[in-house]
């Protein structure tokens, strides 16, 4: 079997899913590819798959907020890990605050159920498909997502708590 | 038995037909080690199915972080996982550093491995100690926490600190490995390892221990795998993956040791693995106390590095930085970066995205004992309680890294 390097991973991932892929890069070695909310699952499966590439392992799960970049503000990243090459890939998505729901990957790593469970208690995006999506760190009863851009840990126009000096 | 197949589905219609009895395991009991409830449905002594409640010391530190400085976010990362906190330190050092680019001495990374590997030691020496205070044998555990203490006294003379380290700076450590503590640390080498088969020998084929543990809560490379295991855990399962070894950092490479699997994935698997760790970790130390290069213990990287104090107060150079450094004056440059060491209990990994600002614009913590306490009801249906409690203690749930 041919070692998997990331220009190897690069070349058959364009191979594969050339046409859902874009913003293709190698930021500190890791290769980054983002592709749509429609396409993440099938790929996640053919990745799983695939007798070559077995990317098996999912690492981690988790949201991020880009409140500027209108109609793409939530996103959603996934760090896979082929264990039999030693080669690590994130995916990303990005999609709408309005339209927050992403299909889920429970039904591939059982290890997503907490992680998509733990984005939506701070990111408030709904994985459609999850067998038990409720906040799972937080209380059931809180309303706000917590870790979306709008809530700052610390008001920047306070008046009450003038500190010059720290700038905060 | 197969536990993949086992329902863990909690209360159905007719449930109440089965005359189950619902148990509260916890927020608060001796046996779990921290503040995480289990709603048990127990069919007399055997679990039916069993529900956990985490959150009850969520901190929020990945939103905090988000208006911290890079300086500001050791102290969150030793609360983490606070049995191995120089890891976690290390381990978020280690993704700044690479997010700036800056390169290591030898003798910062030798000594990082050095405190690392103590570190692990004391997590599995508490890991293992209590699993013996939850089977019954209150002895061996008092045997290793003079030992562990021991550690603590090591940490004290690197940084001040004994549980919370906060240690390491970006670059290197905040000063050198002084005379005492190389000696702290020889003395912990030469004593140690007495200590460790003493614990060994109470423990490793004491019919009672072997009896409670064995084929108890055991699970399968391909359900851990999908679980997504790391660390002992794992590798009790018969996976020999280590991030010391898959993608060394900090020199890893230059250590011979080796990595213990098990078969099984039971309770008793778990043990010897971790009993085994700790065995290379002594031999990780002893290799490099031995070969303890000479050197810078930082790196030269003024921008990031805080200057010695007494420089502050003559050089215009280093106030400016230090004035910059403590003030979050500089910044970081735009990028993405994935950085995973191999923790107590498995890949603690960082992801931080950094869009050039003195903060984190986000840092994810990918916290090993979160990702594997999911499959714990899938671990304790079908057996009593009794076994409930020392899976739970094998495992070693911790529950600030489980919180965050």
């Amino acid at each position: 079997m041919a070692e998997l390097t990331n220009e190897l991973l690069v070349q058959t991932l364009q191979e594969k899913f050339g046409d859902q892929l874009f913003d293709m890069h190698e930021p500190y070695g890791l290769v980054t590819v983002t592709t749509t909310r429609e396409n993440i699952i099938p790929m996640l499966q053919a990745l799983y798959d695939d007798a070559f590439l077995q990317f098996q392992f999912l690492t981690t799960l988790c949201g991020i907020h880009y409140p500027d970049s209108k109609g793409q503000e939530l996103g959603v990243i996934y760090h896979l890990h082929s264990l039999v090459h030693n080669v690590r890939l994130r995916i990303k998505i990005f999609f709408s605050e309005d339209d927050a729901v992403v299909p889920t990957a429970t039904n591939l790593y059982q290890t997503a159920n907490w992680m998509e469970r733990e984005t939506f208690d701070f990111y408030g995006i709904r994985f459609e498909g999850h067998p038990n999506l409720i906040r799972i760190l937080n209380v059931e009863e809180m309303e706000a997502f917590p870790m979306r851009k709008e809530f700052p840990l610390e008001d920047q126009t306070r008046e009450d708590k003038i500190n010059t000096f720290f700038g905060r | 038995m197969e536990l993949a197949k086992q329902n863990t589905q909690i209360v159905t219609p007719d449930s109440y037909m089965q005359e189950l009895t619902t148990l509260n395991l916890g927020p608060t009991h001796p046996a779990t080690h921290g503040i995480f409830q289990n709603i048990l449905q127990m069919d007399g002594e055997k679990i039916v199915s069993g529900v956990p409640t985490i959150g009850y010391i969520h901190r929020a530190f990945e939103k905090i972080a988000e208006r911290r400085n890079f300086y500001q976010i050791t102290p969150l990362t030793d609360r983490m996982n606070y049995c191995s906190s120089p890891i976690n330190n290390m381990g978020w050092w280690m993704t700044v550093e690479k997010l700036l680019g800056v390169t290591v001495p030898k003798r910062a990374e030798y000594i990082r491995v050095i405190v690392m590997e103590l570190a692990r030691i004391a997590d599995h020496l508490i890991c293992n100690s209590i699993l013996g205070v939850d089977t019954g044998a209150f002895t061996g555990f008092l045997y290793v926490f003079q030992e562990r203490e021991k550690i603590y006294e090591i940490y004290e003379e690197i940084c001040g600190a004994r549980l919370t380290t906060n240690m390491g700076r970006v670059g290197g450590m905040e000063r050198d490995l002084s005379p005492v503590a190389i000696q702290k640390i020889r003395d912990f080498l030469r004593d140690f390892p007495k200590v460790m088969t003493e614990f060994e020998t109470l423990f490793n084929r004491n019919r009672i221990f072997i009896d409670r543990v064995e084929n108890v809560g055991p699970i399968t490379a391909e359900r851990a795998l999908n679980y997504g295991f790391t660390g002992p855990n794992l590798r009790a399962a018969g996976v020999d993956y280590d991030v010391r070894v898959m993608n060394p950092y900090s020199s890893y490479q230059d250590f011979d040791f080796e990595i213990p699997v098990g078969t099984k994935g039971d309770t008793y698997d778990r043990f010897m693995v971790r009993n085994e760790e700790i065995w290379q970790s002594l031999r990780i130390i002893q290799q490099a106390m031995d070969n303890l290069p000479e050197g810078p213990f930082h790196a030269d990287a003024p921008e990031f590095y805080l200057p010695p104090k007494q420089d502050v107060y003559r050089n215009m150079e280093a106030l400016i930085y230090h004035f910059k450094i403590v003030m979050g004056e500089i910044d970081a440059p735009v990028g993405e970066v994935y950085h995973s060491v191999e923790g107590g209990n498995g890949e603690l990994g960082f992801y931080l995205v950094s869009d050039g600002g003195r903060t984190p614009y986000r840092l994810h913590f990918r916290r090993p004992c979160f990702i594997y306490y999911q499959a714990y009801p899938e671990m304790v249906v079908g057996t009593q309680l009794s076994d409930a409690i020392v899976i739970l203690s094998s495992m070693n749930v911790i529950a600030g890294e489980l919180d965050a």
